[in-house]
């Protein structure tokens, strides 16, 4: 297990060595009693913000964080080479030299380039020797609709491409009938078709119905396998939201009491704000603990959230408030 | 620490409001007197306000004296002969421009809140003045309405309010806001601890136009509450605190025809059935018990689980509380702040360390300086510990299990207190199930400590009585608008000088859970007609048949959850059979005051209208669903009040018994009524009416007895909720004094309107369920 990890963690994933989560049977038991209170769950995230406040050098660093925790995502029908290049270079160099230096902070770089399959190749290119992996979106993203066996190849075309990790969407079809079976048999198929590219299972959080099929999906992805669980494709009318996050790590944290291990999150779509990135980081902060605050444990999946913080660091750095154009746009 | 230290660590850093405004405004205005008449007073006799927090003296505020409050009142005394006959829309306008100064200085007022009195500023800014400034727009509603949808009552005149330290702004404002609305003046005393933003709302108080005399603020300690509470021209008393200092308070007012609300101590329960979603039930306990420290007097302080999860709860709940910051109240990234007072944190010290269960003390970094005390959890608390029972005040949690919804709801009621309650289920047959059996004023399904304008708060048992918020709060500030003219104690009819036999003799005993009963005591009093002849004979009630009465009552509980419809129609039976035995009841009316027939049977005729009456309002005097601005509802529930004990007066015989008797088995109380000392046949001949018209065993009980020997027994039995007094006035002041033993209801009116009766014989129960999937 940890020898496994540990070749992969080098190249890819540039912080710290956990096990990787290797499921375990489908408990339909613990999945029937899973609840969620969605006003409840509501009223904890609207009054978090208000509770939590991160100012000054500390808001800096924090900052600077969320950037090494972006999945920098492209994810358009007219992708071509020189734009993933142009996202890699900017995804090598996220923060203007000048202002990191006035932070005192050595060269960071974001968590992942995400793109699609036929991207893979050129981003692996572009980002050789900087330590960042290549996420790839799999399995008839976003809808998840292709014949099986297609999507199942997907998901090794890409790893054979170079992908470090594979963000595949589940059928939600599974989960809006219950068949918590097939949804467990999916999700173990597409684990065992990335090998040792870690899987990021994309709920689509926005087409479940309720908070509890959200938490129930959650636990059943990670008792297949997957090593983080993400909200949404991007593409849904509704993406990551603060209840959808409480949800699934809640269920995170629920399983790694029951199991000890570590699944990572990833919320994706709709943030934007660098506020915002403060937010779901002091929710996972006392949701989940500080080891959730590291690359290999979290990611936020988006692609305009960069210039905003790259803005406010600025602002802290000048005193005054930045422009948009003032930074390299990826 | 260096950013890259804090890229590393990411840990959260100091993030704190500036107080700088709120100093300024201090400095400004200080040293403070009183505010009385539109104008602060010089300072005098003063005493220093401090920061709990860091212990500096925020102010020097001043002591008021016996001349200060006469001032005061006399300043509202005066402003009240204008005020309560200006329009609804004036008063309207003036709480509106309250509400609309206290949003532009809404930040000057929570910085300030927070430094006086050691919340954290995100509960200060968030949640009370937004609640203060709620709840002056809701009630210049109120104003404007009164006319329209209040008719028959009027404002109270001069009221003294004495509030805590705990919600030092929002407190002022449940008193304020109502009480101007329905046109009447106050005399308030904030707390010592915490008096600035009451000063600071004074100084608003002119730039929204509110009438000089209108509010008066007096600052001081107890001693200045003692004056007000004493003050023979004030009407009313209003009082938020502690059980021990309202019970002082029902003994003083007591007699002096003050009109007195209570909202006192309470402790709590937070019940977690096993089907609940268990992360959302524990950051519930997060607002309910370490909201404000825990000092709270809703405060969801006892926590009942469920006992096949509670291990794991309790292992979740000290996950959770380690997690909580505790720190500088100013500081934007806290969660639990300074007590108010050291005093406060001893106490809550000692109670702890004389604890029996295990104590856990959430493992966080607490100040070492200022007044904080870390969250705690006690586990394994008994029923019979003093922590289980008293109100502690302060972030301590006991908790214990149960086993079965029935049990959960037992131990729920297990308390003197009956404040609020928390229940939490995803079950909403259960949920809808328990909400209705726990006594309690304010229930919450799946959330705590939720608070509005529109929704009644307040308690029943020894956390006080009357509501404030909602259309129930009103009733608070105001009284009929018809002037009720008071009658005196009748006497008996004398014995003559040559006693005439009475034939076949009917003895009239007493009627207890639904069969009769010979007198304790063995005595036995006679009873002349108006000509002289002996018309019967009743027992002389003592202490021991109250007992039974109430015995009697206490059995017959099943009579509170039948529904409406079937209470209508037992009234209706009354009614008949009632009605069929007219005559007799006009000849006994006739013999027993001297009245003519046509006035006996003009009270038969009214007698039987008046069960058709209450018969009518059994199924229709409902609740509201209130509007409060929430995905969900909260219900305004007219529950029964109880065990009702009433005093029946001499005027009417028989319908001094029917009114009070209907109103109160229409909304589901049990009875137990004293006949009219000097007429008692009539209600004595009601017996075989209510035998014969399937009237529950219990649910009515009457004896006979001397009003003035019997008024306090009834009022002191801890069995009773609430005393009606319909007969003699002067015995008020006994039954007030007596009726602080637990708190209970106390009613003086002799001629109620029907309306006024179904309100005395409601407790409004306001169960908030917050929904959404």
């Amino acid at each position: 297990m940890l020898t496994q990890d540990i070749t992969l963690t080098e190249t890819h994933l540039p912080t710290t060595t956990e096990p990787r989560n290797p499921g375990m049977p489908l408990d339909l038991d613990w999945v029937a009693r899973v609840q969620a209170n969605t006003s409840a769950i509501e009223r904890r995230c609207a009054t978090l913000p208000g509770r939590r406040s991160v100012k000054k050098e500390h808001q800096a660093a924090w900052l600077l964080k969320a950037i090494t925790l972006i999945d920098l995502t492209t994810l358009s029908g007219d992708d071509t080479a020189r734009r993933v290049q142009r996202l890699c270079a900017k995804g090598r160099n996220p923060v203007r030299a000048d202002i990191l230096a006035a932070l005192g902070m050595d060269q960071i770089h974001t968590g992942a380039i995400c793109v699609y399959h036929e991207m893979v190749e050129t981003a692996v290119a572009a980002l050789a020797g900087s330590g960042i992996p290549v996420a790839a979106v799999s399995t008839g993203f976003p809808a998840g609709l292709s014949p099986f066996h297609l999507r199942v190849a997907e998901i090794k075309e890409s790893v054979a491409a170079g992908a470090a990790e594979i963000d595949i969407v589940i059928s939600r079809r599974h989960v809006l009938s219950g068949n918590w079976q097939a949804l467990y048999d999916e999700m173990s198929e597409f684990r065992a078709a990335c090998g040792e590219a870690h899987v990021k299972a994309i709920l689509a959080t926005g087409e479940l119905g309720t908070l509890r099929n959200v938490a129930r999906a959650s636990l059943v992805c990670m008792m297949a396998g997957a090593d983080f669980i993400k909200t949404s494709t991007g593409k849904e009318s509704v993406n990551a939201t603060l209840p959808v996050s409480l949800t699934m790590i809640r269920a995170i944290r629920d399983y790694y009491s029951e199991t000890g291990f570590r699944v990572g999150y990833k919320p994706a779509g709709g943030i934007s704000k660098a506020k915002d990135a403060i937010t779901y980081l002091a929710l996972i902060k006392d949701e989940l603990g500080d080891r959730w605050l590291q690359p290999d444990m979290f990611r936020f999946g988006a692609s305009s959230l960069l210039n905003d913080i790259e803005r406010q660091l600025e602002h802290y750095v000048s005193g005054a408030y930045s422009a948009t154009y003032r930074h390299a746009m990826g | 620490m260096s950013v890259s230290e804090i890229f590393e660590s990411m840990e959260y850093g100091p993030a704190l409001e500036s107080a700088g405004q709120a100093h300024a405004w201090i400095t400004a205005n200080a040293p403070f007197g009183h505010f009385i008449n539109g104008k602060m007073t010089a300072h005098s006799d003063g005493f220093a306000s401090n920061n709990p927090a860091t212990g500096e003296e925020l102010a020097q505020l001043s002591q008021a004296s016996a001349d200060d409050v006469n001032t005061a009142v006399k300043s509202a005394r005066t402003a009240f002969n204008s005020w309560s006959k200006t329009t609804g829309h004036e008063r309207a306008k003036v709480l509106y421009a309250l509400a609309r100064l206290m949003q532009k200085h809404s930040r000057l007022f929570a910085v300030l809140e927070t430094m006086d009195n050691g919340k954290p500023i995100r509960e200060s800014r968030d949640i009370d003045i937004p609640l203060v400034a709620r709840h002056f727009y809701y009630h210049a509603g109120m104003a404007q309405l009164m006319a329209a949808e209040l008719p028959d009552r009027a404002p109270l005149g001069v009221c003294g309010q004495i509030i805590p330290w705990n919600f030092p702004m929002l407190m002022l404002a449940w008193k304020i806001a109502p009480a101007l609305a329905m046109g009447n003046t106050v005399v308030l005393k904030p707390a010592e601890f915490t008096s600035l933003t009451a000063l600071l709302f004074a100084q608003i108080c002119n730039e929204a136009g509110v009438p000089k005399g209108v509010v008066n603020i007096v600052t001081g300690d107890g001693a200045v509450g003692e004056i007000i509470t004493a003050h023979k021209d004030i009407d009313k008393i209003a009082f938020t605190g502690s059980t021990d200092v309202g019970r002082a308070i029902r003994k003083a007012t007591a007699g002096s025809g003050k009109s007195l609300t209570l909202e006192l101590g309470g402790k709590s329960p937070y019940i977690v059935f096993d089907d609940a979603d268990i992360d959302s039930a524990i950051e519930g306990l997060v607002d309910a018990i370490w909201f404000n420290q825990g000092q709270v007097c809703c405060a969801g302080s006892r926590l009942l689980v469920q006992e096949n999860i509670a291990e794991t709860f309790y292992e979740k709940l000290r996950t959770r509380m380690d997690g909580l910051r505790i720190g500088d109240p100013l500081d934007k990234c806290i969660d639990v702040g300074a007590m108010v007072d050291p005093v406060q944190v001893a106490r809550v010290h000692a109670m702890v360390q004389a604890a029996d269960g295990n104590v856990y003390h959430a493992g966080t970094d607490c100040p070492s300086e200022g007044c904080f005390y870390p969250p705690t959890l006690i586990t394994d608390v008994e029923t019979s510990s003093p922590l289980m029972q008293e109100e502690i005040f302060g972030p301590v949690l006991v908790a214990t299990t149960f086993r079965t919804p029935d049990e959960a709801v037992a131990l729920a009621n297990n308390t003197r207190f009956g404040l609020a309650a928390t229940v939490w289920s995803e079950n909403i047959n259960l949920a809808l199930d328990i909400a209705p059996k726990l006594v309690a004023g304010v229930v919450w399904v799946n959330a705590t400590n939720l608070f509005d304008a529109a929704a009644g708060f307040g308690g029943t048992r020894e956390s006080g009585f009357g509501r404030e918020g909602g259309w129930a709060g009103l009733a608070a500030y105001t009284k009929p608008s018809k002037i009720e003219k008071t009658i005196a104690a009748a006497q008996p009819m004398p014995a003559p000088k040559d006693v005439q036999p009475s034939g076949l003799d009917r003895t009239a005993k007493f009627y207890f859970g639904g069969k009769q009963a010979r007198p304790d005591s063995g005595y036995s009093t006679p009873i002349w007609s108006a000509k002289g002849k002996l018309i019967g004979h009743v027992g002389q009630g003592s202490r021991k048949d109250i007992r039974n009465a109430v015995e009697a009552a206490t059995a017959a509980k099943a009579w509170a959850k039948t529904s409406g419809h079937l209470r209508a129609q037992i009234l209706y039976y009354i009614g008949e059979n009632l009605n069929a035995r007219g005559a007799e009841f006009v000849d006994r009316l006739m013999a027993m005051t001297g009245m003519n027939a046509g006035h006996a049977k003009a009270e038969v005729a009214a007698s039987v209208e008046s069960l058709f009456t209450f018969a009518a309002w059994a199924d229709k005097f409902e609740g509201r669903a209130a509007g409060v601005p929430l995905r969900g509802i909260a219900l305004a529930m007219n529950e029964p009040t109880g065990i009702i004990g009433t005093l029946c007066g001499d005027q009417s015989s028989l319908l001094g018994v029917i009114r009070p008797m209907a109103a109160n088995l229409a909304m589901g109380n049990r009875s137990v009524m004293i006949a009219s000392g000097a007429y008692p046949l009539a209600a004595t001949d009601l017996y075989q009416v209510l035998e014969t018209s399937d009237v529950p065993a219990g649910a009515v009980n009457i004896l006979c007895g001397d009003h003035a020997e019997m008024a306090p027994h009834l009022a002191a039995h801890m069995g009773v909720d609430a005393v009606w007094n319909m007969g003699d006035p002067s015995l008020a002041a006994a039954i007030e004094v007596a009726s602080a033993s637990n708190i209970k209801r106390t009613w003086n009116a002799q001629s109620p309107s029907d309306k006024d009766m179904l309100a005395q014989a409601c407790e409004v129960k306001t169960v908030w369920v917050p929904y959404g999937e």
